[in-house]
């Protein structure tokens, strides 16, 4: 019972499974400086901690109010920031909620974009993006959809886009078979010098 | 001839919905054309942002008060030179020519001279020639407090105007000094309300 209580107030973090490098740098709160971590491509939140979710963020990766990124976060789930980060962060399908203790200095791609806490950068929301009263976002925004409570603060551009023009726009783009590096197996189709 | 203040919105007492010739002059001008970028001073409201971008327009919210909350604490402060390169920083740091239009709402009101000289001269440079800005006054020159006001798009010509109180204005202004502040620029026209609120479009 009391273990239990205990592992319910942890916040739940996204972490890498198989012990290889970390998805976000998580730096203590007693770590003198943050440590840039490069991006993996399968962020896991599978971790034991998982089971002992906060209810009211049942489903969500947290990133809680002790916690300080630097660098680039990539989040194939939905997310939820009430720590700092700077620098990038990418939740192209997914939800992501600044929390509102969240402050985040970084760009920022998702499908929506709930904002509590404080935001400086640009953000591009496929779907929607909500801001919250008492949030603050300062930077120019792209999105399908807009909901600004009376109370937040609000510096910068709006640029409403269909949703459809920001996903293929956000879509990573194939290369040109023409100037493809990867060897083409035989028989595919593909040929750099067609005949 | 439609009333100023045609009806009450909602339940708030400070809530009134009004028509505004200004207004209709201002969406006139720009009438027919999309892509433009307009300045909105008066911060990022859901009405507002929700009009100008169903036109096809890209807006940019300034939260004008704010700034000017923030960057000075008195009158006396809005004469002190560093203080206003610092708010014209906070507020008005654009590239030149960066706007098509500009929603300036009645914020003008509260700027003592040397502020003011220094706004509408940075809003030259920031808004293109031959577009248009819309700004409002009060036109009682006895006023000890003018009401302090969050305007919000209804329509081309109407506007839910949502009162917060009042503010000590620091300048009231008459036609001949509304034309000698805009001087500088192609022309302005004036729309006088019931209200003695002068509306003013400001070609650029």
């Amino acid at each position: 019972m009391w273990n239990k209580r205990k592992e319910q107030a942890l916040p739940k973090l996204s972490l890498p499974s198989g012990g290889s490098a970390s998805l976000f740098s998580v730096p203590a709160a007693v770590a003198p400086r943050p440590v840039e971590v490069k991006k993996e491509a399968t962020p896991v939140s599978s971790n034991p901690m998982a089971r002992f979710e906060p209810e009211s963020r049942g489903g969500l990766a947290t990133i809680g109010k002790a916690v300080r990124i630097v660098g680039q976060v990539y989040s194939k789930e939905e997310l939820y920031i009430d720590g700092d980060l700077e620098g990038t962060l990418e939740a192209m399908e997914h939800k992501l909620i600044i929390g509102p203790n969240g402050t985040v200095h970084a760009t920022i791609t998702a499908r929506e974009v709930v904002v509590l806490g404080s935001i400086q950068g640009n953000v591009e929301a496929v779907d929607k993006i909500e801001i919250r009263k008492d949030a603050k976002l300062v930077g120019d925004i792209r999105t399908a959809r807009i909901i600004i409570e009376d109370g937040a603060y609000f510096k910068g551009s709006i640029d409403i886009v269909k949703a459809d023009a920001l996903k293929s726009a956000s879509r990573p783009q194939p290369p040109s078979p023409a100037v493809a590096s990867t060897p083409t197996p035989a028989g595919a189709g593909v040929s750099a010098n067609p005949r | 001839m439609r009333a100023l203040f045609s009806s009450r919105h909602g339940t708030a007492a400070d809530t009134v919905t009004r028509s505004s010739r200004g207004l209709e002059e201002f969406f006139n001008y720009i009438r027919g054309q999309s892509g433009l970028t307009i300045l909105d001073f008066g911060g990022a409201t859901q009405q507002n942002v929700n009009f100008i971008t169903s036109l096809g327009h890209r807006i940019y919210s300034e939260n004008f008060l704010q700034a000017l909350r923030e960057s000075f604490t008195t009158d006396a402060d809005q004469a002190n030179s560093k203080r206003i390169e610092h708010f014209l920083h906070q507020a008005l740091d654009y590239p030149e020519r960066q706007f098509h239009a500009v929603l300036i709402w009645d914020v003008l009101e509260y700027l003592a001279p040397a502020l003011l000289t220094a706004v509408v001269e940075r809003l030259q440079k920031i808004v293109q020639p031959q577009s248009y800005m819309l700004a409002f006054f009060h036109s009682d020159d006895k006023l000890d407090a003018v009401p302090y006001y969050t305007f919000r798009i209804q329509d081309v010509n109407l506007l839910q105007v949502d009162q917060h109180g009042s503010r000590r204005p620091a300048q009231l202004y008459n036609n001949r000094s509304l034309e000698r502040l805009f001087g500088r620029f192609e022309s302005v026209k004036f729309f006088l309300t019931r209200e003695q609120l002068r509306e003013v479009i400001i070609k650029v």
